[in-house]
């Protein structure tokens, strides 16, 4: 077993004993205090719970724009579609992982996941801020009012069931975290059934987001909606959510250098450049398809509106473009324009979902809908204070760091 | 690694079908029925705009007056605080009023999008929202091709709001409250058989006066509210270009899909797993 220096002892085998006291320690702040990102992010949370009190005492309406007509916005469309779209990473890379035993990925598994799940904590949890009457959210769980043939019954029970899978997924890492050895077996044994109910659990949800505008269907633009776009969303949701792995490694690689071992390091080139490869691979797929919708569906004389602009620029611009640039920089090795086509297929996965669910959504209607800079705000304290678990869970449990050796052995 | 492979998928089957078989027979049952429920006819050309039916759905539901009288170009809408509102148009026939409100659907796509069972269609045929059920999701809005619900954006308990067809009343044997003192008769309640056969009628005996052609009879699967009218439908502003199926068939067949995604695809990603597991050893010695 190679030893590294960074493979500092994360907790000594402190099985029970002095747990209490460990945690106490590991609650307390690691690291400076006054970095560029806590001196934005602390003041928009504050005012972010400023917000969120306001609402609950005053209405939704005192903070968001919502209308008659357009009663889902940004907290919805932006945080709950476009983010659970991000976290799809977690399922494309626990498929490659475990089920088709793709070793190369296993060092970014753990991230992966543990950034799936608190995105699934913290988005999801964030459609709790947008419910009127949010104590009765138990009502379709507990099962006294099963809306069964409710699409969003269908996405919340999976979201659910979902999130109980990444912690069963995720959970060794805390066993590790505590030393608790024994723990740490069961969890372990309990990994694969896990991915698999989570993967099928993904590939439902994750389409199951753009079935729940299936409905709507006078209420969008024809260029987004036809009854596809419950698979259009499943694909894209692969490559949206391997394109936040590869950006979110590159700024944890940064932020979390110390951490990772050398190993791990030198392997991230072949890795970022097989996820290139996937995502080049099914942005074509997706494409293709879309491409297959439009001429179904026989827009063509909506091209030329300012809408048909828009979704031209989606598709080339936020597609076709990052999809080139995909292809190009694993044939030529190059890194960072795979960072660059990262960035821009995100840009264009934020397009297409938010085109669906707020731009496109009643864009004929003489008064149109738009956030306001309160919903902002309390959408950036979601993801602000996202990153700051994610950050306290990264620096203490071994994530990005390697397992400790005594984990290891069991394997 | 060891898993009962057994077990493990009946859970998942389970899981899988008791999340979405249920719905599967309740609808089923529910379209045999949808015949007998309970409908208002409204007929365009006998109504005077007068109002009557607003001030009498404000006091019996303890909602708002009117604010306002229809006046041609402007189109007052139905809000948290009116469940029904009457709007004037200037058609190819002159001034024709039209009255607003929730068309109680035969297959009501806010039942079906609502995940709470909160939005109901009863067995009588009106479609009730249920305070202590509802979430406030708000998907009922999204979903009802109308636009109907609507809700209390400024209240920190908000509710619902739309036309119930004065259940509470049709529950003791009486008509709805709009449907009562209509001077010109404009309204009548009934069951939505007699209430069709008596649209027919009227367009047989008066072809001169009506177009051939009854708003919900079709319209979005069909509607419990029936409109009869001296002009097309969209010269009053109604959306014409809704679909005559239902709104809930749109969702069906991805619900449907759910049950066999998760009796297929869990044996197929373990039959996967068992294959590339052996793999394992070999891929390891390359990367070290
Ligand atoms: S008109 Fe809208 S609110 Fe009324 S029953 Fe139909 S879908 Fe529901
Ligand atoms: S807002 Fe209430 S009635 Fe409407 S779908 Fe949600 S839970 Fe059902």
């Amino acid at each position: 077993m190679k030893t590294n220096n960074i493979n500092i002892p994360i907790s000594k085998d402190n099985d029970g004993e002095s747990i209490f006291k460990f945690l106490m320690h590991e609650l307390k702040p690691k690291g400076k205090i006054f970095t560029p990102f806590n001196i934005i992010s602390v003041p928009i949370i504050l005012i972010g719970i400023y917000l969120i009190i306001v609402r609950f005492i005053f209405g939704i309406g005192s903070v968001t724009n919502l209308t008659q007509e357009v009663p889902w916005g940004l907290w919805i469309g932006f945080d709950v579609v476009t983010g659970v779209a991000f976290a799809g990473g977690a399922y494309v890379l626990t498929f490659m992982v475990y089920i088709l035993n793709m070793k190369k990925y296993h060092s970014i598994v753990r991230i992966t996941v543990l950034n799936g799940f608190l995105a699934y904590v913290f988005y999801a949890g964030a459609l709790l801020l947008d419910l009127g009457r949010p104590w009765h959210v138990i009502n379709p769980i507990i099962g006294n009012s099963f809306g069964v043939s409710s699409v969003l019954f269908l996405v919340a029970w999976h979201f659910l069931l979902y999130m109980i899978a990444q912690l069963i997924e995720f959970s060794p890492a805390v066993a590790e975290w505590l030393g608790a050895r024994r723990a740490h077996k069961i969890l372990s044994g309990m990994t694969i059934a896990a991915v698999i109910f989570g993967i099928t659990l993904s590939m439902l949800h994750q389409s199951g987001l753009g079935a729940l505008y299936l409905m709507a269907k006078d209420k969008i633009h024809p260029l987004w909606y036809s009854e596809f776009i419950p698979i259009l969303f499943l694909v894209s949701s692969i490559f949206a959510g391997l394109s936040m792995v590869i950006f979110e490694g590159t700024i944890s690689h940064k932020v979390f250098f110390n951490q990772i071992s050398e190993k791990n390091l030198k392997a991230e080139k072949g890795i970022l450049l097989g996820l290139a490869k996937i995502c080049a691979g099914t942005m074509f797929a997706y494409f293709f398809m879309q491409l297959l919708v439009f001429i179904h569906g026989k827009h063509w004389d909506l091209l030329s509106t300012p809408m048909g602009h828009w979704f031209l620029l989606e598709m080339l611009g936020f597609v076709i473009l990052p999809m080139l640039l995909f292809i190009i920089s694993y044939r030529l090795n190059k890194i960072l324009l795979i960072r660059i086509a990262s960035v821009l297929t995100m840009l264009g996965v934020i397009m297409n979902r938010l085109n669906v669910t707020v731009i496109g959504f009643r864009w004929d209607a003489p008064i149109r809908y738009y956030p306001t800079l309160m919903e902002l705000v309390v959408t950036l304290t979601v993801i602000f204070t996202e990153i700051w678990i994610f950050r306290w869970v990264v620096n203490r449990m071994p994530v990005l760091r390697e397992s400790p050796s005594w984990a290891k052995k069991e394997k | 690694m060891s898993l009962d492979r057994r077990t493990f998928l009946k859970t998942l089957g389970v899981v899988g079908l008791s999340l979405t078989v249920g719905d599967v027979l309740a609808s089923e049952d529910k379209k045999e029925k949808s015949i007998e429920f309970y409908g208002v006819l409204y007929d365009s050309s006998r109504c005077v705009g007068c109002q009557t039916c607003e001030n009498m759905c404000a006091m019996a539901n303890d909602v708002h007056a009117p604010d306002g009288k229809p006046k041609t170009g402007l189109v007052r809408k139905t809000d948290e605080g009116h469940r029904t509102v009457i709007n004037s148009y200037n058609t190819s026939k002159g001034e024709v009023f039209i009255k607003k409100q929730c068309m109680h659907c035969n297959d009501p796509a806010c039942v079906s999008a609502c995940l709470t069972k909160a939005m109901y269609k009863t067995k009588e045929g009106p479609v009730i929202w249920r305070g202590e059920k509802c979430m406030g999701c708000r998907y009922c809005m999204v979903s009802c091709p109308f636009d109907i619900p609507k809700f209390e954006y400024f209240s920190s308990n908000p509710k619902i709001e739309k036309c119930t067809m004065c259940f509470d009343k049709i529950q003791t044997g009486k008509a709805p409250a709009c449907t009562q003192d209509c001077p010109a008769q404009a309204l009548k309640f009934g069951t939505r058989r007699e209430l069709l056969k008596e649209a027919h009628k009227r367009i047989v005996e008066h072809p001169e006066i009506y177009v051939d052609e009854i708003y919900g009879e079709q319209v979005a699967g069909g509607t419990a509210f029936l409109y009869l009218s001296p002009v097309p439908f969209n010269e009053l502003g109604e959306n014409t270009s809704l679909q005559n199926k239902s709104y809930p068939e749109l969702s069906k067949g991805f619900l449907y899909s759910v049950p066999s995604v998760f009796v297929l695809i869990p044996p197929i990603l373990l039959g996967i797993y068992e294959a590339t597991k052996n793999n394992k050893n070999k891929e390891n010695d390359e990367n070290e």
